[in-house]
C-alpha cells in the first residue's frame, strides 16, 4: 500500500511537471516569441483554457501527499519554509497576471502584466528544479524527522546546506531550460503565424542545449549522490523510465525534423515523465534523504499514514483520477486546433 | 509576541480571512448565474442572459483572486502547522485531496468556457459550464467544512499507537453532523453575500438612472433570494449551529456570551463588555431566557458559565470571541429586517422609487462580508485553545523549527501583496460595474 501511494503521488507530480511545465515554458518565452499585443494574446490564448487545470495537479498531488505521507509534507514544507513562500507568491503573481492582463486595453497595464507573467514563469521552474535538487542531494533531517534550512548558505553541498547551492541552482537552471524547450514545442504545435515561426526556430537549439546540459547534470548528480546510480541498476522501473526518456528525446528531434510538432511535444512530455519516473524509482523508498544519518531519512514506509487511512484514500482516488483525465480530454477536444492571433479583442 | 505560535496564528488567520472574502461571493454568485440562466431559458427574455453575462464577468475577477489567495492555504498547513499536519494528515488529507480531485479539476476545466466561451461554443455548453462552476465551488466548500468540522468535533477517526489520527470510518468523517450543520449555515451565508452584492449593484444603477432594465432584474432576484437566505441563515441553520456549539463546546458558548456563572433562564446580552479579569459583563443590556432557548430549545434550561471549567480550557481571547458572535448575530438580525422591507417594497411595486431604501441597499453590501468574517472568527476562536477539539492543543500544532524571523517576513510579504491585490480587485470590479451589462453581440472589450 505504501509503495502504491508512493507511485500515485509521483504520477500526479509528474503530470503536474508536464502540464504546468508547458505553460511555464510559454511564459518564459512570452516576450521572445510574441512581440505585438495580438501575438501576446495568442500565447495567452494557447494556455488560457488550460493553465488553471494544469496547476490543480500540484494542489491535488499535494493533497495526495498530505493524506498518504503526512510526515513528508510536514517536514518538507516547514523545512523548505522560505522557498515554499517564494513558490506561493510566484503562483499568485502568475495567476493574477494571466487573468488580469486583458481586462484593460492600456499598453502600460499590459506591458506590466506581461513582465510579471514572464518573471513568475521563470522563477517557478528554478524553484521546482531546486526542490528536485534538494531531494536528490538530501537535507539535514534529524531524529525527530524535521529540519529547517535557510534559502542559501555557502552554496556548497555540504552541511550547513541551504536550499540553494551550486547543485540545486544547476538543477533549477536545467529544469528552466527543459520547460522552456517543452513550452516552445507546445507553442509550435498550438499556434500559427509569427509566434509559431519563432517558437519553431528557437526550439531546436534549445533542445540541443537541454540535451548537453542534461549530460552535465547527470555527471553533477553522480558527484553529489552516487547512490542514485547504484540504485538505478537495481530498479527495473527506472530502466523503463530511462527508455521512455530516450524515446521522448528521439521523438522531440524527429518531430521537429518532420515539422510534426504534436509528435515533438508528446516526445518532450515523455522526456520529462521518463526523467522523473527514473528519479523516483532510483530514490524509492526514500522521499526525504537525511544528510545526517541515513536512518533518519523519511521513506515511504516510515512516513506513511496508517493502513486504514491509505485504504480509504485509495477508494476515492481511483474514482477521481479518471474523472480528472476525462475533463482534460474534453477540454483539449473543445479547444482543438491552432490558436490564431486575434485583433477582435475577445478572449485572453 | 515572542511566541512563535502567535505569528503562525496571525498569518494563517490573516490569509484565510482575506481569502474567504472571495469564495463567499463566488459561491453566492455561482447560484445567481445558474438562476439567471434558468430564467433566461424559461422566459425567453434575453435580459436574463445579459444579466448572467454581466455577473459572469464579475465572477471571473472574483474567482481569480479566490484561486490565487487559496493557494497559500493549501501550503500553509505544511509550512506553518507541520506538527498538526503530521499528526492529522491521514484524516484531513483525505478531504483536502478530494477537494483537488473532485472540485478544483471541475472548476478549473470549465472556468475558461464560462468566462470566454459564450461566443465560441453553443449555449448548452455555456450553460453546462455555469452549472459546473456552481457544483464545483459548492463541493469545494463542503470538503473544507468537513476538514474544519474535524477540528471542531472530531469523528470517524482513531488514534494510532504513535499518537497520530487515522481514518477509522471514512463515511463517518465525511458526514460529520457538525459539518452538515455548518455547511448549510455557511453556504446560505454565502448566498446572503451574493444577494446583497446583486441588490447593491441594482440599487446603484437605479439611483444613477442607468441600465434600468438590468437593475430591475438585479433588484428582483436579489431581494427574493436575499430574503430567503437571510431568514434561512438564522433559522434553522444558525439555530442548529448554536445548539451544536452548546452540546459539544460549552466553553465556547459561555465565552461567546461573556457568561461566567451557570443558571437557568440564561440571558442573551445585546450590548455589554466582557471584563475577563473580574469575570463579569459590564453595562449589560439583556433579555432572560433567550440564550437557554438558543442553546437547548427551552427558555428555562441551565446554561453553564465559564467558572465551571478550569481556566486552561477557556478560549484565550474571550473579548474578541464575544464581539465576533454579537456582531454576527446583530448583523444577521438587521439583514432579515432590511430584506423584509426590500421584499415588501418590491411586492408593492415601489422598490425602484424608494430612493432611501436604494441608498441603504447600496451601502449595505459590505456588511455580509463582516458578518461571515465574524461568524468564522466565532467558530475558530471558540475552538481555542484546541486545534483538534479535546485532542490537540493549538500550541502543539505549529512548525516548531520555523522561527519567528521567517514567519514575520512572510506575514509582511502577504500584507503587502494582499493590499495591492485588494486595490486591483476593487479597481477592476468597479470598472465592470460602471461599464454595466452589455447586450449580446456588443463589443465585450472596453
Amino acid at each position: 500500500m505504501e509503495m502504491l501511494w508512493f507511485w500515485l503521488v509521483s504520477v500526479m507530480i509528474a503530470i503536474y511537471a508536464v502540464a504546468d511545465g508547458y505553460d511555464f515554458g510559454a511564459g518564459i518565452l512570452h516576450h521572445f516569441v510574441a512581440r505585438t499585443d495580438g501575438e501576446r494574446r495568442q500565447v495567452l490564448g494557447a494556455i488560457g483554457p488550460f493553465w488553471d487545470g494544469n496547476e490543480v495537479w500540484l494542489l491535488a498531488g499535494g493533497g495526495s501527499l498530505f493524506l498518504a505521507f503526512p510526515k513528508v509534507l510536514a517536514s518538507g514544507f516547514s523545512g523548505f519554509y522560505m522557498a515554499m513562500f517564494m513558490v506561493i507568491w510566484s503562483l499568485i503573481l502568475r495567476g493574477i497576471a494571466i487573468e488580469f492582463r486583458s481586462h484593460l486595453a492600456d499598453g502600460m497595464w499590459r506591458a506590466f502584466w506581461d513582465f510579471v507573467f514572464t518573471f513568475a514563469s521563470v522563477l517557478m521552474p528554478i524553484l521546482l528544479g531546486a526542490a528536485l535538487g534538494n531531494v536528490v542531494r538530501g537535507v539535514p533531517v534529524d531524529q525527530s524527522g524535521y529540519f529547517n534550512i535557510p534559502l542559501f548558505t555557502h552554496f556548497r553541498t555540504t552541511n550547513p546546506v541551504g536550499i540553494l547551492d551550486w547543485y540545486t541552482v544547476f538543477s533549477g537552471v536545467f529544469v528552466l531550460l527543459t520547460l522552456a524547450s517543452h513550452g516552445a514545442l507546445y507553442l509550435a504545435w498550438k499556434t500559427d503565424g509569427p509566434v509559431h515561426e519563432r517558437a519553431r526556430k528557437i526550439a531546436l537549439p534549445m533542445w540541443v542545449l537541454t540535451a548537453v546540459l542534461g549530460g552535465l547534470f547527470t555527471l553533477a548528480t553522480a558527484h553529489v549522490n552516487p547512490d542514485i546510480y547504484a540504485n538505478l541498476a537495481r530498479a527495473p522501473l527506472a530502466w523503463i523510465g530511462l527508455l521512455v526518456f530516450m524515446a521522448g528525446l528521439v521523438a522531440v528531434f524527429l518531430g521537429q525534423a518532420r515539422g510534426r510538432f504534436l509528435l515533438a511535444f508528446v516526445g518532450s512530455s515523455a522526456f520529462i515523465l521518463g526523467l522523473l519516473a527514473a528519479t523516483a524509482a532510483s530514490v524509492f523508498p526514500v522521499m526525504l534523504k537525511s544528510t545526517l544519518d541515513p536512518a533518519f531519512s523519511l521513506t515511504a514506509y516510515n512516513a506513511a499514514a496508517g493502513p486504514h487511512s491509505l485504504a480509504s484514500g485509495t477508494k476515492w482516488w481511483f474514482i477521481g483520477f479518471p474523472i480528472a483525465i476525462a475533463y482534460f480530454v474534453i477540454l483539449f477536444r473543445l479547444h482543438r486546433g491552432k490558436v490564431k492571433a486575434t485583433a477582435d479583442g475577445k478572449g485572453y | 509576541m515572542s511566541d512563535p505560535t502567535f505569528w503562525h496564528r496571525l498569518q494563517f488567520g490573516f490569509t484565510v480571512t482575506y481569502h474567504y472574502l472571495f469564495p463567499q461571493l463566488s459561491m453566492g454568485l455561482a447560484l445567481f448565474i445558474v438562476l439567471l440562466k434558468v430564467l433566461a431559458r424559461r422566459t425567453g427574455n434575453p435580459g436574463y442572459q445579459d444579466a448572467a453575462r454581466f455577473w459572469i464577468r464579475i465572477f471571473g475577477i472574483n474567482f481569480a483572486v479566490g484561486v490565487v489567495t487559496g493557494i497559500p492555504m493549501e501550503f500553509q498547513f505544511g509550512t506553518n502547522w507541520a506538527q498538526f499536519s503530521h499528526k492529522a494528515g491521514g484524516v484531513i488529507g483525505q478531504t483536502l485531496g478530494m477537494e483537488g480531485m473532485f472540485a478544483f479539476f471541475l472548476e478549473s476545466s470549465f472556468l475558461g468556457l464560462l468566462i470566454w466561451g459564450e461566443d465560441k461554443f453553443s449555449r448548452r455548453i455555456h450553460d453546462l459550464a455555469a452549472w459546473a462552476l456552481f457544483a464545483g465551488s459548492w463541493l469545494s466548500g463542503y470538503f473544507i467544512i468537513v476538514t474544519n468540522a474535524f477540528m471542531q468535533y472530531p469523528v470517524g477517526h482513531r488514534i494510532a499507537p504513535d499518537g497520530s489520527f487515522q481514518i477509522a470510518n471514512l463515511a463517518a468523517y465525511l458526514f460529520n453532523p457538525w459539518a452538515i450543520v455548518q455547511y448549510a449555515h455557511n453556504m446560505i451565508a454565502a448566498v446572503v453575500t451574493g444577494s446583497f452584492v446583486v441588490c447593491a449593484v441594482g440599487a446603484y444603477y437605479t439611483l444613477r438612472g442607468v441600465h434600468l432594465d438590468q437593475a430591475k432584474i438585479f433588484l428582483k432576484t436579489g431581494a427574493i433570494v436575499g430574503l430567503l437566505a437571510s431568514l434561512l441563515v438564522a433559522f434553522p441553520t444558525g439555530d442548529r449551529q448554536g445548539k451544536m456549539v452548546a452540546a459539544h463546546q460549552p466553553t465556547a458558548l459561555a465565552a461567546m456570551e461573556g457568561r461566567w456563572n451557570s443558571g437557568t433562564w440564561a440571558e442573551i446580552s445585546f450590548i455589554g463588555q466582557p471584563d475577563v479579569q473580574n469575570r463579569r459583563l459590564d453595562n449589560p443590556v439583556r433579555m432572560p431566557g433567550i440564550l437557554s432557548f438558543i442553546a437547548y430549545g427551552s427558555f428555562e434550561s441551565n446554561v453553564k458559565g465559564l467558572s465551571e471549567f478550569p481556566v486552561e480550557q477557556w478560549p484565550p481571547n474571550i473579548e474578541l470571541l464575544y464581539y465576533s458572535f454579537h456582531i454576527m448575530v446583530g448583523l444577521g438580525t438587521i439583514f432579515i429586517a432590511l430584506m423584509m422591507l426590500t421584499a415588501l417594497q418590491l411586492w408593492r411595486g415601489r422598490l425602484t422609487t424608494s430612493r432611501w431604501l436604494l441608498w441603504i441597499l447600496v451601502l449595505a453590501f459590505p456588511f455580509p462580508y463582516i458578518a461571515t468574517t465574524a461568524g468564522w472568527m466565532t467558530t475558530e476562536l471558540g475552538r481555542q485553545p484546541w486545534l483538534v477539539y479535546g485532542l490537540m492543543r493549538t500550541r502543539d500544532g505549529a512548525s516548531h523549527l520555523v522561527h519567528s524571523g521567517q514567519t514575520v517576513f512572510t506575514s509582511l510579504g502577504f500584507a503587502g501583496l494582499y493590499v495591492i491585490l485588494g486595490f486591483l480587485f476593487v479597481f477592476l470590479v468597479m470598472r465592470e460595474i460602471n461599464h454595466g451589462p452589455v447586450p449580446h453581440g456588443a463589443p465585450a472589450s472596453h
